[in-house]
């Protein structure tokens, strides 16, 4: 058979020859005449040893540490590298049950058997001392250096977070992190994790077979420097958190308080809290699930993430927006009786003198007088219908950060709420309400929803009458204080409110609380301050005590927001927290030792 | 009885005793590579090595089932064959274990097996049916469309699975078909392919189009030796470079030269294209083709590299192509195995003393990278003659393959032939930095039970076909 292509086999075949031959020509120049690849310890092999970093430390606004690093040893194996060793000898200087190490030293195994895996970690420096000396007899074995966190004080857990190992999501997206690192888990150590955590390293040793070090590899050429980490600077005041958690204790909620001139946070609570000692190290795992399963749930950071209806405290928002609209001064009366008589008085109000302005309905917190100012905003005429002067007075309670994120530098901040004309089109069919059937939003309940951050922020705006900062937890990151991570909190914020008299109105109102009204038995000793009282309906039980304030009245250098749960009228338990917190704050010490003791004393949980 | 003694004899003993001395080369470095002093035994089966002999016991028992069949049965079953590891191929889509971002293997219990080694056997049979078919013709449109069929079909579906490295074996079948009477242009076309994709990587767009502008003319007078034409051809494209430069300048496009040059191509290609075609004037309207297609292709690799191939595989050839140097990132498997091959010098370290394959710095040193084991251990000599073996192999293969009287048996030959080359090729060739980094396995060396069977099947069926070349004629 003739075939015309039979001559195409001497082409195919040249083809694999020539191949075949550049191939050995390339092994030739590798294997004999390249000597870059033939390094003098041939016989050695290589051992990389992460170099971690320590851990920017995190200061208060005054320089104290709030957390710090000390030193930890993680005993690590090359199942691969080991030899037969005496099992009881190791597990006797670890001091660490046989089956422990047993079941460890497999589960290392299964995880690779030539990558390095941790067998004990932690260990205390004296059992590194003479674990460092009989290391030779475990070959495959060795010890890496780690730091962990320390904290000075049990104090601030909410806002500095905690760090934990690596979440295997984030090792398969991040090629900088790798099993077994650390990371920052919430809080500023989740934040600034990037500044925090510094870089890792690495030192390349070759190792004989007797486990001992022969030297660096290829004189260090492949090693990294280990950088460590940045240091932050929080706009915390220590000493003030540690008065506001022991103000809280025995309580169920939370404090912030903002120094409104630049928008930084003096403190945060949320009470039950945690020691942070807790989440640290060995132990970490096993205190983490028992305050999980917490019924009072101490893990829940309810300064930022929970919604609570604003209550009495959007009373003056109201007051503001109501102005603005052009539907209320200083001089506009509305009558009470025990409640909003045109529907048949609710919403309820308590027994005070009626008819009262505004200076005194902000006062004495009357309830009728803001449902009155809130329909005339939402009939307000010069708008088309109620449905865009609603939206108008949605974006005027929406810019002052009600029911929008701040934009602070927490994590997992929460938005909070105010209805939306599609929400209520939705509950009661599209166009099919108006203001008589939300009216309760007049006085911040309802669906309204705020968290204390939110709440502090807008006592600050109140208190510069008219803009803020973006609140926020950190001051400066290492020895930059341009930074461009924080350049965002530098820039003012104003609300929608455009007349600075309009705040001076309701601040009148705010002082004549504190002078006359629902918060006058708080005064403070020579510093003159503005308040609201509040009380936020709670669907669930007992309704909950708020208080917001600023002080001092001029000038102000402190705002805060104090809400205490199931605790009732604002004025008994938020209120003088807050005045405490305030004269500690502005004075340095307390003259009212008695309403301490009492208030530290009490115990609103019940257990 | 008389038939099987005919077997006996007439099989190709050297072809099979090659086939056994790799197979067992190959268990001897598996063992090497991954060889740990608590576990000496070489049969415990926990280990690779141990698995590895079940795996190659079972290859003897399919090789010596293969021998069972008439020879006709595989050209008589050849569609069916191919339709079920079609399916198969489909069904791991569906119900197969994803590892490593792949869906490719089948999971039964700890058993794991990849339908995609399978479809090379399954897709050189239905080529050699097809070709092989009475009054087939290579040059007929239809029957290359058909051909495309039977190749691109499998090859799609292992792309969908995430294999390309398995995808890209199916490329190997050009030198089946150029065996069979595929233009030559086919071979030298991939070529040009190759070296216009490591210039294009390598060296500016803009340097190039300015090169191949140059050599054209050069060329043509070479071929033609008429200047005036030349110099006619380069007066067109100046205009056109001059008419583009000038619309870019009045109407502020902020387009860069490249572009500029590329359209002015583009237009004075199609007035030569038309003046040459009237006036019938020699090589003018090849070159300008060739010209043309080339800048075209310069372009389109750019444009492929960076919009098509996935971040890892740039990072690969940037990485072979030297643009991009990173031993401890994306460089390194390719660094620590030439390190392991460079450190073995001429004589090897011996067995089992190799370092560098041994702790692992070779990331799958007993699958894709077992040439390593081989290079340190066992030197220059070593590789030497493991290349020379494959060699061999390949050329008996060519040599069996072409004393078959049955086309179908010939065809399936040069296709046996075909896939083990572009396997050894591409591994080898990724071991020693010569080729991107793809993951497939060298055939008969590489751990795994799947790759191994599947080579098994496809060189025996061509044995089994071989023995029996004296009485097939279909």
């Amino acid at each position: 058979m003739i075939n015309p292509y039979s001559n195409r086999k001497y082409i195919i075949g040249g083809i694999f020859i020539a191949f075949a031959l550049i191939f050995v020509f390339r092994l030739f120049y590798l294997q004999i005449i390249d000597s870059s690849y033939k390094f003098s310890a041939d016989n050695n092999s290589q051992r990389r040893i992460t170099k971690y970093p320590a851990r920017g430390v995190i200061y208060d606004r005054n320089g104290k540490i709030l957390v710090f690093n000390e030193a930890a040893f993680d005993l690590m194996v090359i199942p691969q590298q080991t030899k037969l060793f005496d099992t009881v000898d190791l597990c006797h200087i670890l001091e660490i049950e046989k089956n422990e190490f047993t079941k460890k030293f497999k589960d290392a195994k299964l995880y690779s058997t030539y990558r390095p895996s941790v067998i004990v970690s932690q260990i205390s420096s004296k059992t590194y001392a003479i674990l460092q000396e009989k290391l030779f007899k475990f070959p495959g074995f060795f010890v890496q250096g780690r730091t962990l966190r320390k904290y000075p004080q049990p104090i601030a857990s909410h806002i500095l977070g905690y760090v934990g190992e690596v979440d295997p999501k984030i090792v398969a997206e991040n090629a900088y992190y790798k099993q077994g690192d650390y990371i920052g888990i919430s809080g500023i150590e989740r934040t600034y994790e990037k500044f925090l955590r510094g870089q890792k390293g690495v030192s390349i040793f070759m190792v004989d077979v007797h486990n001992k070090i022969m030297g660096s590899f290829a004189e260090g050429k492949f090693d990294t420097a280990a950088v460590i980490g940045t240091d932050i600077k929080t706009t915390i005041d220590a000493n003030l958190q540690l008065y506001g958690e022991k103000l809280m204790s025995h309580k169920k909620g939370s404090i912030v308080a903002i120094d409104p001139s630049t928008g930084e946070i003096l403190m945060v609570v949320s009470s039950p809290s945690y020691d942070p000692g807790l989440l640290v190290g060995r132990i970490r795992s096993t205190n983490y699930v028992n305050l999980l399963k917490d019924t009072l749930k101490p893990l829940f950071n309810r300064a930022i993430m929970a919604s609570y209806p604003p209550g009495s405290t959007f009373k003056l928002v109201m007051a503001l927006i109501g102005q603005q609209e052009g539907v209320l001064n200083a001089n506009t009366r509305y009558p009470c009786s025990k409640g909003y008589a045109p529907l048949g008085g609710h919403p309820k109000c308590h027994p005070h003198a009626s008819p009262l302005d505004l200076s005194n309905a902000i006062g004495h917190s009357c309830n009728s007088y803001f449902s009155y100012v809130f329909k005339s905003v939402i009939e307000n005429k010069k708008y088309h219908n109620t449905y865009v002067a609603f939206e108008a007075w949605r974006n005027l309670a929406l810019s002052f950060c009600i029911g929008k994120k701040t934009g602070s530098d927490f994590s997992y901040e929460l938005r909070g709420n105010i209805p939306s004309i599609k929400y209520y089109d939705k509950i009661f069919g599209k166009r099919k309400w108006k203001a008589s059937t939300v009216i309760s939003l007049g006085i911040g309940q309802a669906e309204m929803g705020i968290t204390p951050l939110q709440s502090a922020n807008v006592v600050a705006i109140i208190a510069n009458r008219g803009w803020y900062y973006i609140p926020h937890i950190v001051k400066s990151i290492g020895s930059n204080t341009n930074d461009t991570t924080l350049a965002r909190f530098k820039i003012k914020n104003y609300t929608l409110i455009t007349d600075t008299n309009i705040f001076l109105n309701v601040i009148r109102g705010m002082s004549d609380a504190v002078e006359s009204g629902t918060a006058a038995a708080l005064k403070i000793e020579g510093i003159s301050f503005c308040a609201k009282t509040g009380t936020a309906e709670n669907p669930h039980g007992k309704d909950h005590s708020v208080f917001v304030a600023f002080a001092p009245t001029n000038n102000p250098r402190i705002a805060i927001s104090v809400l205490v749960e199931n605790a009732g009228y604002g004025a008994t338990w938020a209120g003088p927290i807050a005045s405490l917190i305030m004269e500690k704050y502005l004075t340095g010490k307390i003259k009212r030792a008695d309403l301490e003791k009492h208030i530290m004393e009490t115990n609103l949980i019940g257990d | 009885m008389k038939r099987k003694i005919n077997i006996f004899k007439s099989t190709d003993w050297l072809i099979v005793c090659l086939y056994i001395i790799l197979v067992i080369l190959g268990w001897i470095n598996i063992y090497a590579a991954v060889y740990n002093e608590q576990y000496s035994s070489i049969f415990d089966f926990s280990q690779r090595y141990g698995k590895q002999l079940v795996w190659i016991g079972a290859a003897f028992i399919i090789a010596l089932t293969i021998f069972l069949f008439d020879s006709n049965f595989f050209s008589f079953f050849t569609w069916p064959i191919y339709g079920v590891m079609l399916f198969f191929l489909i069904s791991v889509l569906i119900f197969g274990k994803e590892t490593n971002g792949q869906r490719a293997w089948f999971e039964l219990g700890s058993f794991r097996l990849q339908p995609s080694e399978f479809m090379k056997f399954a897709t050189n049979l239905a080529l050699a049916k097809f070709l092989s078919s009475y009054n087939f013709k290579i040059k007929n449109i239809r029957s290359l469309f058909f051909i495309g069929l039977i190749i691109f079909l499998p090859c799609g579906l292992i792309l969908l699975q995430n294999d390309t490295g398995s995808s890209l074996v199916y490329l190997a079948f050009v030198f089946l078909l150029y065996r069979e009477g595929l233009t030559p242009y086919v071979l030298f076309f991939a070529l040009m392919t190759i070296i216009l994709f490591l210039i294009a990587m390598l060296v500016d767009k803009l340097l190039i189009i300015q090169i191949l502008l140059i050599l054209a003319p050069i060329v043509f007078f070479l071929l033609n030796t008429k200047i005036k034409i030349v110099g006619i051809g380069i007066g067109i494209f100046t205009v056109a470079v001059a008419l583009f430069y000038g619309i870019n300048a009045v109407f502020a496009y902020k387009y860069s030269t490249y572009y500029v040059f590329f359209a002015a191509l583009f237009l004075s290609a199609i007035i030569i294209l038309i003046i040459a075609n009237k006036k019938r004037i020699a090589f003018a309207s090849m070159i300008m083709i060739f010209l043309v297609s080339s800048v075209t292709f310069t372009f389109a690799v750019n444009y492929i590299f960076t919009d098509v191939l996935e971040k890892h595989q740039q990072d690969r050839i940037n990485e072979l192509l030297g643009i991009t140097s990173d031993p401890l990132g994306t460089g390194y498997n390719v660094n620590q195995s030439k390190i392991a091959i460079g450190s073995g010098g001429f004589a090897g370290k011996g067995f089992l003393q190799g370092t560098q394959t041994k702790f692992n710095f070779v990331p799958e040193q007993s699958t894709d990278f077992i040439f390593c084991t081989v290079g340190e251990e066992r030197g220059f000599i070593g590789t030497v003659v493991v290349i020379s073996l494959f060699t061999i192999m390949l050329l008996r293969l060519i040599f069996l393959a072409e004393r078959q009287r049955s086309v179908f048996s010939r065809i399936y030959g040069y296709g046996v032939a075909s896939i083990l080359f572009f396997h050894i090729v591409v591994n080898i060739g990724m071991t020693i930095g010569l080729a991107p980094v793809i993951g497939i396995p060298l055939p008969f060396f590489s751990y795994g039970g799947s790759s191994l069977w599947s080579f098994t099947i496809l060189l025996f069926i061509f044995i089994r076909l071989d023995s029996n070349r004296f009485e097939s004629l279909a």
